[in-house]
């Protein structure tokens, strides 16, 4: 039982990272139609920063809760800096044309990876945390490490403010409605193109405290820890499916946990696999996942 | 056929293959291409894989350029070619022509099976499924369930069991020519799958399914034809692959080789036969040289911040693949082929003699002599 907990909790705090991508994945898809390769380099930036201002401004010790903070801060501001600078520089320029803008953004994250490893190596970093972090909290006699709980409730928080921010603002209202008929909001006169800086520049963030979660929860920052989770991410994505952030969280507690569950009581790696069949079957015989547009309707 | 095409796509590139087999005879060496003299193994090993990585893109380009199909997954049909042949020879202790045979039925098969399921969507979901097929594989070749591939170790090939020409140092070069020879072979299947009635339906596909299906033909089954194609002809080529390094190692599994294919193609040029060959040698050479470079004195003496990404290649050839996409559509070959009559409208003409509507059309008849 205590297993079983454990599993689940785990489970939970990986599925916080998977939808935090996701989330600006299939916001970025729904409104735009481009599936954003990229994405993988926001996470980088986000892990990366946090990692080099904690080494580098702040000396190293994470002990301190704020110097974390305020390093994690720096990372998603980065984060959201760099994905609106890519939807500028490099994708408006292919506007509306959907395969050139998926290359490029393929063409972004291979040479991003390898400029990470050019400047600080291949090897992870080991990533410093406050003290509590690195403790363990009983739950019905399951020794559940304490990062999980910071991963758990930022992923509920973001939830939350993203529904808000999509429900109860002018924009979230304009990326709603872009997302189910994007030729209807421009006919009415509404420049979609600034709703589309916005939602990479939100995706941006979100995918650079996934980073920062990331490094929390594997203690170390990589350069391919990005391309790794952004796997698992557009699965979550395209079986949420697309353009529905509340698709995205189901979809990625469901996914995070078939992978625990499955890895853990039938062999490692066949939670992996499973999942990625998970994804076949759900395309092929529901195109339009749990919920949200067409796969591939926009071509 | 017009004399014009016979002597562009056949006897060109016939004399082009049969000039590039007497490479490893060359006794001279070429200073700042290659640190070693032409016919030295370390020379006619790079020059091999870059032969060999011609062909793959080559292969890619059967979906991508020609067919339009995104694919995120050609990766596990080369890996099938590179596992499953050294699978049946080193762990099975078969002999070498069984396991070629083996490995080429069941990658038809899976293709042929794959390939239907994948094709029910289209678009970035067919990406989609075809990476997570891959991916999928990837898990399996990695975990190992079987203890045939050897996860991360990879498998040496067991060289007593392949032919003797193509081991040891001594024979380099005939692994050179096996990599021409294949390169010349998926060349002209190319040339004449392209061409051929379906080829051009293909192309059509590419340039707007809506309409091939208001013609009254069914795209999936010429999808599935040119998934097929692409897909055993990867397979072949990943025992030339498994030939050539002596073994399986777990990098052709990984969705990375599919994308640096897909950067191949699209820096040589989608669509295009010696685009597609071009990009691939192309881009194996500099990954090669880059690193050299990387590592000279000339780049030593550069300051840190210009250095880093000179010492990467993949950055160098990822920015490189960005600009060719976004100032060069069409890639290399795209410079010199500018204006051809796209697919769709050979298919109209082919199917309607004579009927060319609208737009300039270089030569109508030709176009319609050579009909399906």
């Amino acid at each position: 039982m205590s297993t079983f907990i454990l599993l689940t909790i785990t489970g939970l705090g990986l599925g916080a990272m998977y939808f935090l991508i996701a989330s600006g994945l299939s916001l970025i898809y729904g409104l735009m139609g481009v599936l954003n390769f990229a994405h993988g380099a926001f996470i980088t930036v986000g892990s990366y920063t946090t990692w080099w201002t904690s080494v580098h401004v702040f000396e190293g010790v994470h002990s301190n809760l704020w110097h974390f903070i305020l390093s994690a801060l720096l990372g998603l501001l980065m984060g959201g800096i760099f994905a609106a600078l890519v939807e500028l520089i490099l994708i408006r320029p292919l506007y509306a044309r959907h395969i050139e803008q998926v290359l490029v953004t393929v063409g972004l994250q291979l040479a991003f990876v390898a400029l990470v490893q050019g400047i600080w190596g291949p090897d992870p970093k080991s990533f410093v945390v406050p003290q509590w972090l690195h403790g363990t909290t009983d739950v019905a006699g399951a020794h559940i490490p304490n990062d999980r709980w910071i991963e758990i409730t930022v992923a509920a928080i973001v939830l939350v403010l993203l529904q808000l921010f999509l429900r109860r603002t002018r924009y979230g209202l304009i990326i709603r409605a872009g997302v189910e008929n994007r030729a209807m909001v421009q006919a009415l006169g509404i420049d979609v193109r600034k709703a589309f800086t916005l939602v990479f520049a939100v995706g941006g963030v979100a995918a650079a405290l996934a980073g920062v979660l990331s490094g929390v929860y594997f203690n170390v920052v990589g350069p391919e820890q990005g391309t790794s989770l952004l796997i698992f991410a557009f699965i979550v994505v395209v079986i949420g499916g697309l353009g529905s952030i509340g698709g995205s969280a189901v979809a990625a507690v469901v996914v995070a946990l078939t992978q625990q569950y499955t890895n853990y009581y039938a062999s490692a790696g066949i939670g992996d696999m499973v999942v990625v069949l998970l994804l076949g079957v759900v395309l092929l015989v529901r195109p339009r996942g749990f919920a949200g547009a067409v796969v591939g309707g926009r071509a | 056929m017009t004399r014009r095409r016979l002597l562009l796509d056949w006897v060109w590139p016939l004399a082009v293959f049969v000039a590039l087999a007497f490479v490893p005879k060359l006794g001279f060496s070429i200073p700042k291409l290659f640190d070693q003299p032409i016919s030295s193994p370390g020379t006619l090993t790079v020059l091999s894989a870059c032969l060999l990585f011609g062909a793959l893109a080559l292969t890619y380009d059967i979906q991508f350029g020609y067919t339009g199909l995104l694919s995120f997954g050609h990766a596990l049909y080369i890996a099938v070619g590179v596992y499953l042949s050294n699978i049946a020879i080193t762990e099975w202790h078969w002999s070498f022509w069984p396991s070629i045979l083996f490995t080429m039925g069941v990658a038809f098969v899976l293709a042929n099976v794959l390939g239907y399921v994948s094709l029910r969507v289209s678009g970035i979901a067919f990406a989609m499924v075809t990476l997570a097929f891959a991916q999928a594989g990837a898990v399996l070749a990695l975990k190992d369930p079987h203890h045939w591939t050897h996860g991360e170790e990879g498998l040496g090939a067991d060289y007593t069991k392949l032919p003797k020409a193509l081991v040891g140092i001594a024979n380099t070069k005939n692994l050179y020519w096996l990599a021409l020879g294949f390169l010349a072979a998926v060349f002209f299947i190319v040339r004449w799958a392209v061409e051929s009635s379906p080829g051009r339906v293909w192309q059509a596909i590419r340039e707007n399914e809506v309409r091939v299906e208001v013609l009254g033909l069914r795209p999936h089954a010429y999808k599935l034809q040119a998934f097929v194609l692409s897909s055993t002809l990867a397979a072949a080529g990943g025992i030339v692959y498994m030939l050539l390094y002596n073994g399986s190692s777990l990098g052709v599994t990984q969705p990375n080789f599919t994308l640096v294919l897909l950067l191949m193609v699209v820096i040589g040029g989608a669509g295009s036969r010696w685009g597609a060959v071009l990009g691939g040698i192309l881009y194996t050479y500099l990954n090669d040289r880059l690193i050299a470079v990387g590592s000279s004195s000339a780049v030593e003496g550069l300051p840190h911040v210009l250095r880093t990404p000179l010492e990467q290649p993949l950055f160098l050839l990822g920015v490189v693949f960005i600009l060719i996409v976004v100032f060069l559509p069409g890639g290399l070959a795209g410079l010199v082929a500018r204006g051809r009559p796209s697919g769709l409208r050979k298919l109209e003409e082919a199917i309607r003699p004579g009927g060319a509507t609208g737009g300039v059309v270089e030569n109508p008849m030709t176009e319609s002599q050579e009909g399906v």
